[in-house]
């Protein structure tokens, strides 16, 4: 469904990824674990077009979608859920929830009252200012406001960042819950135990190449991803 | 009491009319700093250039098609300047756009030298609103009563637009996080070029009221006017389109009422008028030291 073949990325000066090939299948859970400053932030934001690859190609649903800007992007069912959620401070939820439907022309009552049932605590702040919610109801507006643009591919960057421990339990099973009403899903999460025990496949980067691909179990298990990121 | 505003009653009605105007182009200054936190030093010059193509096409054609007329150039001219002077300096450090939007003022005005040859250009009369009323016994113009009412009209269409439209939430969003808003599909450069050709229309409207009440427009003449009108939002903490409005109708009605001083105030002396201009820059000097951000300026509800 969506496929990455030799990706090259320049972000500030330095080859922040380096020849990187990958491949989502529809419907699956996908994680890109690493260290920090491996480059997995940037794959995501040059998938979502804001920033310009130097060499490869971005393949979805058959189509190349290299080099396009973000509202082509979004408009063909990818989005981003970015890092440190970006809720909009001076919108209300539901304002936040509509913003993320900006493309679509259709009627949009229903998602907002699936994206309230997938959170209720969103419902109950419908009127609340963004910035005035806790840390995880922001994380959980704003995969719902990306899930308002009706996504077939939703890509999420370090979605437990900065949350407790119970409420990354939650955020995580809210995203098997979203996977299995068939939104495919690419995570990259510094949390690598968390991500690769949901994910089906999972690819390890390090310093802007992947040196490790496997399924989630396998990769949950192997000695060298013990070592370097499950802490032993 | 009632004496007293009977006698004065001109300052202050020109003061509010003054204030209208002066809050029609402050809207632009505000919402372009909003969007793009660039201080838009054309804007001034944009509202010039308003007045004196209403010179020149008015000298030909009837008013029901030059005014529409000017109100199109208007915007044409916003939308072509941000797109040729701004926008391939987008990912460029603040004080380039600055510097960019320093050359576009000078342009202009060289421009409007070059057609003008330097002459004061005198403005038509508008037919409704430069005529002269009576109102208790005060002689003014229509424009002075119609301006305050048309700001007040055209602030709140504004906020409509901001409020109940798509291209309004755009805004809000825009105005907050540009790589955010791409994320939503938000086309950033369509937002950014309506933002200015708002803030152009409104400035053209301001130049049909506020040059009326003048008679002549000089390659100069969007200077001080822009610049107060900058001081309004700046007073009203910019970026803030209600604090621009009250900003630019306290500031009008000071200046005017400084300029009927020798009455108002019982102080006898020629030269009131003259301090006018000085009081609004000190008011700013006033207003960055006690409250850089303005009455409605920016407060922040970011949480990480």
């Amino acid at each position: 469904m969506f496929e990455i073949k030799g990706l090259s990325v320049n972000y500030g000066g330095i080859e922040a990824v380096r020849d990187i090939s990958l491949s989502v299948p529809e419907g699956a859970i996908v994680t890109l674990i690493g260290a920090n400053g491996a480059g997995k932030s940037t794959t995501l934001r040059t998938i979502a077009g804001l920033v310009k690859p130097r060499a490869g190609k971005i393949e979805f649903m058959g189509e190349d979608i290299t080099g396009k800007d973000p509202a082509y992007i979004v408009g063909k069912g990818i989005t981003l859920v970015p890092e440190g959620r970006r809720i909009f401070p001076d919108l209300t939820v539901l304002e936040n929830l509509k913003i993320g439907a900006y493309l679509r022309q259709d009627s949009i009552e229903e998602d907002i009252e699936w994206v309230y049932s997938l959170f209720p605590r969103l419902r109950e702040r419908s009127w609340q200012y963004g910035g005035t919610l806790s840390g995880g109801e922001q994380q959980m507006l704003a995969v719902g406001r990306a899930l308002m643009s009706k996504p077939k591919l939703m890509m999420m960057d370090e979605p437990s960042l900065g949350l407790a421990p119970l409420v990354v339990k939650d955020i995580f099973s809210i995203i098997e819950k979203i996977n299995k009403e068939g939104v495919t899903i690419l995570l990259i999460e510094q949390n690598a135990n968390m991500a690769l025990k949901i994910a089906d496949i999972g690819y390890v980067m390090e310093t802007g190449q992947i040196t490790l691909s496997g399924k989630g179990s396998d990769l949950i298990s192997d000695e060298g991803v013990r070592k370097a990121y499950l802490g032993g | 009491m009632a004496d007293f505003f009977h006698q004065n009653l001109s300052y202050f009605l020109s003061g509010i009319s003054v204030g209208g105007q002066y809050a029609l182009i402050a809207i632009g200054y505000t919402m372009v700093y909003g969007i793009l936190r660039l201080i838009n030093f054309a804007h001034g010059d944009v509202f010039m250039c308003a007045g004196l193509m209403m010179v020149y096409l008015s000298s030909s054609l009837p008013f029901t098609i030059s005014i529409p007329l000017v109100l199109i150039l208007t915007v044409a001219i916003g939308f072509v300047i941000e797109r040729v002077a701004y926008k391939p300096l987008r990912s460029a450090p603040r004080m380039s756009v600055m510097i960019s939007a320093i050359g576009v003022s000078y342009l202009l005005q060289n421009a409007a030298l070059y057609f003008t040859g330097g002459l004061a250009k005198v403005y038509p009369e508008i037919p409704v609103l430069s005529r002269s009323i009576v109102i208790w016994d005060a002689t003014t113009r229509v424009v002075t009563l119609v301006t305050p009412f048309l700001t007040i009209i055209l602030v709140v269409l504004l906020s409509m637009l901001i409020k109940h439209t798509k291209v309004g939430m755009a805004m809000c969003a825009v105005s907050r996080d540009f790589e955010t808003s791409q994320l939503m599909g938000i086309r950033i450069n369509r937002v950014i070029s309506m933002t200015f050709m708002l803030g152009s229309l409104l400035a053209a409207v301001a130049s049909l009221l506020y040059f009326t009440n003048y008679a002549s427009v000089t390659p100069t003449s969007g200077s001080m006017p822009g610049l107060k009108a900058f001081v309004a939002a700046v007073f009203g903490g910019i970026g803030s389109i209600p604090g621009a409005v009250i900003g630019a109708f306290i500031i009008g009605i000071c200046e005017n009422i400084i300029k009927g001083g020798a009455s108002i105030f019982g102080i006898p002396g020629s030269g009131w008028t003259t301090f006018s201009d000085a009081f609004t820059f000190a008011f700013l000097i006033v207003v960055l030291i006690v409250k850089p951000t303005g009455l409605f300026g920016e407060k922040s509800v970011d949480k990480v």
